[in-house]
């Protein structure tokens, strides 16, 4: 198949037309305004919903609307939108509905920067709202995957009734790459019977809330969202594994710092050292079996953890996965600061060093 | 045949306009380097309001270090995506010792930044060069590239001069590539009767190009991500 040139925004916006999105509704912010951008333009063209809300908070309770109606409903932004969204996902996945959140993440906290960042690891994976509940988290590292995992998303929304988010960086939506339009296995998906598109002859009205009023109601719905994750967990685990095989140090990385860790694995094995790339493709549903058992293997000595962040988000989910067996280091930067290849090699040799 | 820099255009103000990721910027870079490795006396206007990111002012040290004088849109604040032009945008219009690059954002929602010089430049010795890609799918076709360049001209009030096949797929250009991109420039040149001033081609590959029939200018990848050594 021919490849193309796509900037990762409007590859990731393509990916949601040719996935079925329905509707869209965002608000523009770098680095990701190419996203509504491109949708303002195309999604017409096929008869589709785009609407520029007035804000993040309107854009992500039009999701919610749309979603509830059955349609295929997606919404992106960057960082400081994506918090302001966090409402309206709450009440999203209470509601057990599906729908595709992209965030292109810029560095914060606050207004922070318009550059590439990975500060919201913690808001996309342990939930930026109240209550329990999970979304599941995709974490593209190239415009590839970006455009495979946004036509899944949308899968895996209908599948499980429950929000997906795409989290890739900045830099992700903004860089070209080439990237071929190849079939993304489609999966065989429930009839959305739930959807409130009128009685047509039900003997029961479909109602889509996240208000369960009744103590022991609000329970069980909590638990049956629980057995829900437990389900994903079960199911959608994703990681990639790179040169691990014999590895002594083993860098663990998503998104662009994965991109960079490669370049560098490939310097420091050609000097002879022996490091490898574990890489979270869902950061949740965390790998934590695949790297609890990397862990445990004899000739992996240590990990070194690699983010665009200050002190390491992600790190929290590699430490309970490695749960001590082996030392963990960490090397990161973050306000829009992006780790280099000599800083991830020199900080590798370091901690071989100190191994000693 | 290889041509250097000097001999792609011989005008004073080149205006690099194009649709977005057609690599206007790693082709303004290059010459702004290479001109001022030749000897010119050169200056870099980068007026990029559209890109956040991947803008000449990300080398302004590696420019500056070769000598060029280099400026650009919300020049004290490099990381902010302001569209604000800095007066001393007016140096490289009115300075006739500077050859001048400018250095413009993709489509024509980008060119509109020249709106407000045109009159300055249509009395200088200027080329508008429009910057064409074979694997952007919105311009792969000689009628959207001509009606992205009509666009362009209507935005700015300037007329195109020259055309440039930049056809690419960043570190996966092969020379099919380049041919299939050389195909499509000539189309364009063909029904719009602007020369085609070159092709472009990262060095290693500037020896495989036998299917190319006019002058190729031959690049060094500057604008690198930052897993690329």
């Amino acid at each position: 198949m021919e490849k193309e040139l796509w900037k990762g925004n409007e590859a990731i916006a393509e990916a949601a037309i040719r996935a079925g999105c329905d509707c869209f509704f965002g608000y523009p912010i770098t680095p990701q305004s190419e996203v509504p951008e491109y949708m303002s333009l195309h999604m017409p063209e096929h008869g589709k919903v785009f609407v520029q809300s007035e804000s993040e908070v309107a854009a992500i309770n039009m999701v919610y609307g749309a979603a509830g109606a059955g349609m295929r409903a997606m919404t992106s932004s960057s960082s400081p939108g994506v918090s302001l969204k966090q409402e309206g996902i709450t009440y999203i996945a209470g509601a057990e509905l599906p729908c595709v959140i992209v965030n292109c993440m810029r560095g914060g906290p606050g207004l922070g920067t318009i550059q590439p960042a990975q500060g919201d690891y913690f808001q996309a994976t342990r939930g930026g709202g109240n209550g329990d509940y999970r979304t599941v988290v995709l974490a593209p590292s190239n415009v590839q995957e970006a455009v495979d995992f946004v036509q899944e998303a949308f899968d895996i929304a209908d599948q499980y009734r429950n929000p997906v988010v795409v989290l890739a960086d900045g830099l992700i939506g903004q860089m070209m790459e080439p990237i071929v339009w190849h079939e993304v296995p489609k999966r065989k998906l429930p009839p959305k019977d739930w959807a409130t598109t009128g009685k047509h002859g039900r003997d029961h009205t479909n109602v889509v809330n996240s208000l369960y009023i009744d103590p022991a109601e609000c329970d069980d719905h909590n638990h049956h969202l629980d057995a829900k994750y437990a389900e994903i967990t079960k199911n959608e685990v994703r990681f990639e594994e790179r040169d691990c095989d014999d590895a002594e140090l083993v860098f663990t990385a998503y998104g662009t710092p994965a991109r960079i860790a490669i370049t560098a694995i490939e310097q420091l094995r050609e000097e002879g050292y022996k490091v490898g790339l574990f890489r979270p493709i869902t950061l949740w549903p965390f790998p934590e079996k695949p790297l609890h058992e990397l862990a445990a293997a004899g000739h992996v000595k240590q990990f070194l953890d690699v983010e665009m962040s200050s002190s390491g988000q992600m790190i929290d989910d590699i430490r309970l996965a490695v749960e001590g067996q082996k030392p963990i280091s960490f090397l990161g930067h973050a306000g829009g600061v992006m780790p280099t290849v000599e800083e991830m090699v020199e900080a590798a040799k370091k901690a071989l060093k100190e191994a000693k | 045949m290889l041509i250097p820099a000097e001999q792609v255009s011989a005008h004073r103000l080149l205006i690099v306009t194009g649709h977005y990721g057609t690599g206007k910027t790693e082709f303004s870079v290059n010459l702004a380097l290479d001109l001022a490795k030749a000897g010119e006396k050169v200056m870099l206007a980068d007026l990029d309001i559209v890109n956040p990111y991947f803008r000449s002012r990300e080398r302004r040290d590696l420019l500056q270090a070769a000598g060029v004088r280099v400026i650009s849109s919300s020049q004290e604040c490099s990381d902010a995506d302001v569209p604000a032009i800095p007066a001393e945008v007016l140096t490289v219009l009115e300075d006739r010792s500077y050859r001048g690059i400018l250095d413009i954002g993709g489509d024509p929602d980008g060119a509109r930044v020249l709106a407000r010089f045109q009159p300055k430049i249509v009395t200088e010795d200027y080329q508008m060069i429009f910057v064409s890609n074979a694997n952007r799918p919105e311009v792969r076709t000689a009628a959207n590239a001509i009606s992205y360049m009509r666009c362009i001209e209507e935005v700015t009030g300037l007329k195109c001069g020259g055309i440039v096949n930049n056809t690419h797929l960043c570190g996966e250009t092969t020379p099919e590539e380049i041919c299939k991109g050389a195909a499509l420039a000539e189309e364009i040149s063909k029904e719009t009767g602007i020369p085609l001033l070159c092709h472009t081609a990262v060095e290693t590959l500037k020896d495989k190009l036998g299917c190319l029939n006019g002058p190729v200018y031959p690049i060094t990848i500057q604008m690198k991500k930052p897993w690329e050594k």
